[in-house]
């Protein structure tokens, strides 16, 4: 038992070494994608800076606010988006490089394959968002005095149990259809943006994008982590959101591996587990 | 008496495909099946190299697809080593391997990043394994520089060469091998066949070996099973079948079981 547990532990390094290699491998691409990443938040925090420019300053509108409020959204939505997609490649990725067969032989339970993923994500989403906070910081002065930086923290840990669940459940389109798996993974994640508040309160949506919304993650997610750099809020005021975005994983993960199961047998049933699909 | 490495009883397996008639409007498209295998039985003693013989699209790669638990059977059982394929995938895969005809790398990573992934898969890293795979792959005739380059900068026979260490590196009970030398120049065809014997004399290994070559099924094999349309035709040792059917070579006793030769039949596939 100890042994299949370390094999299995060997094995989910491998496959975060392997993205690590891929990456690696892919440097300026990688740079590329974080010019990119630094580009979109910086639009965002000019486009703050443009309000007042149009003259939405004044009254009760605080424009400092404002701009933290989108520059911490696009930051955030960079950092889950990226992990997100991560996941949710981990097949399409297999079938580009044309290893889907051969990792789907080797004696490894899915789990820890799609958790191997994750975790790069994870680790790499973290270090990349942090170059461009940095950079935000520098061009924006972001005051972050009346930050609760643990408190942030604490709903950013929280939040990864159901994003895990959520790209798990994505994943699971390019076995569904080889062809078309990977634009559907697309159309979900812009289906999030949408709903999840990432640049205006939930209130400005219409009725039915606010119900969906309210059941999505990264709502919870994003409003907890606001609250604790905009506001201050604590550790200890967090624990209702990290609770609902725990629950969420602990309904999520399993949902998304228990889809991902029966995936994997319609598609050895139908013979799709093939690099040309 | 020993477990059969393969065991395979009343396999069959379809693919269904919706498809449109001839002359049927666009809208109309009906459910077709096409048979890959049919009823297929198998018993393979461990040890060995087994041949699988036949044109393309007579149900080879279904055969290697299923023992290799990428595919579930329509009917039948499968056992690999008494495993079953469908309720004991994880059993079945930690006692095999695979080499196909276009080899599965990362093509952007090195032999040796490819290996230590591999490695890490079947839970076969130790402190000795990057001197173990620089000396597999030099005594493989492959030179020393290649191991740090990435994979596509190698030729298709480099790249077989280590597709076949690699799958040794994890050290299988059993070697499904589809086409491994399918496309290769005829020297590098020569070099892999030469590797794979090598490899197989220092390691006790089962092999099933799927090809529509008969030489090298003759040079490699010790039993070779003929397949046409999903259907055994003919299951011997190459030496017996040319004694039985009276023929020079496994090509002849291929032509003389369907009337056809395997060019002829690849031809039709290329037409189609």
């Amino acid at each position: 038992m100890i042994g299949v547990r370390s094999s299995e532990m060997g094995a989910l390094l491998g496959f975060a070494e392997r993205q690590l290699y891929v990456y690696r491998r892919y440097w300026v691409w990688e740079l590329v994608w974080l010019f990119y990443s630094i580009v979109s938040v910086l639009s965002i925090g000019f486009l703050a800076s443009g309000l007042g420019a149009l003259g939405a300053e004044g009254g009760t509108f605080d424009l400092r606010k404002a701009q933290l409020y989108l520059l911490i959204g696009a930051l955030l939505w960079g950092y889950l988006s990226l992990v997100f997609m991560e996941a949710a490649y981990a097949i399409a990725w297999e079938r580009w490089e044309g290893t889907i067969e051969y990792t789907f032989m080797a004696p490894v339970r899915r789990v820890t394959h799609l958790m191997g993923i994750c975790l790069f994500a994870i680790v790499y989403g973290l270090a990349r968002t942090f170059v461009v906070l940095l950079v935000a910081i520098a061009i924006f002065n972001i005051d972050f005095t009346h930050a609760n930086i643990a408190g942030a923290l604490f709903v950013l840990a929280a939040s990864m149990a159901p994003l895990v669940g959520l790209a798990i459940l994505t994943s699971v389109l390019p076995l569904l259809s080889p062809q078309k798996g990977e634009q559907m993974s697309f159309a979900v994640q812009g289906f999030m943006l949408l709903v999840s508040g990432v640049y205006y309160p939930l209130s400005v949506l219409p009725l039915p994008l606010q119900a969906a919304g309210w059941i999505s993650p990264l709502t919870y997610a994003l409003s907890g982590m606001r609250t604790s750099l905009l506001d201050g809020a604590t550790v200890g005021d967090q624990l209702p959101t990290a609770g609902i975005l725990l629950a969420m994983g602990a309904v999520l993960i399993p949902l998304g591996f228990g889809v991902f199961t029966w995936a994997e047998r319609r598609a050895k049933r139908l013979g799709l587990l093939k690099r040309s699909g | 008496m020993s477990v059969p490495a393969i065991e395979i009883r009343g396999v069959r397996k379809a693919f269904r495909r919706r498809e449109r008639d001839a002359h049927a409007p666009w809208w109309r498209r009906g459910w077709k099946d096409t048979v890959a295998l049919h009823e297929l039985d198998l018993t393979v003693a461990p040890g060995g190299v087994t041949g699988i013989l036949g044109p393309n699209g007579s149900g080879k790669s279904t055969l290697i697809r299923i023992l290799g638990t990428l595919m579930t059977p329509d009917a039948g059982t499968a056992k690999v080593f008494g495993w079953n394929v469908v309720t004991q995938g994880l059993e079945v895969r930690r006692h095999i391997n695979r080499v196909s005809v276009e080899a599965a790398f990362f093509k952007e990573l090195s032999p040796w990043e490819n290996m230590v992934y591999a490695s890490r898969l079947y839970g076969a890293v130790s402190r000795g394994t990057r001197r173990r795979v620089v000396e597999i792959l030099e005594d493989l005739g492959l030179p020393r520089d290649v191991i740090d380059q990435p994979m596509k900068q190698l030729s298709r026979g480099q790249q077989q060469k280590v597709a076949i260490a690699r799958s040794f590196l994890t050290a299988p009970s059993l070697l499904l091998m589809d086409e491994p030398t399918t496309g290769l120049d005829p020297r590098s065809k020569k070099e892999v066949q030469a590797v794979l014997e090598k490899l197989r004399a220092k390691q006790d290994i089962t092999v099933l070996l799927c090809t529509h070559d008969m030489d090298e099924a003759a040079q490699l094999c010790e039993r070779v099973l003929m397949l046409d349309g999903g259907s055994v035709l003919a299951d011997g040792a190459p030496d017996q079948l040319c004694a039985r059917y009276g023929a020079s070579t496994l090509e002849d006793v291929f032509m003389q079981l369907t009337g056809k030769t395997l060019e002829a039949e690849e031809m039709v596939e290329v037409e189609v």
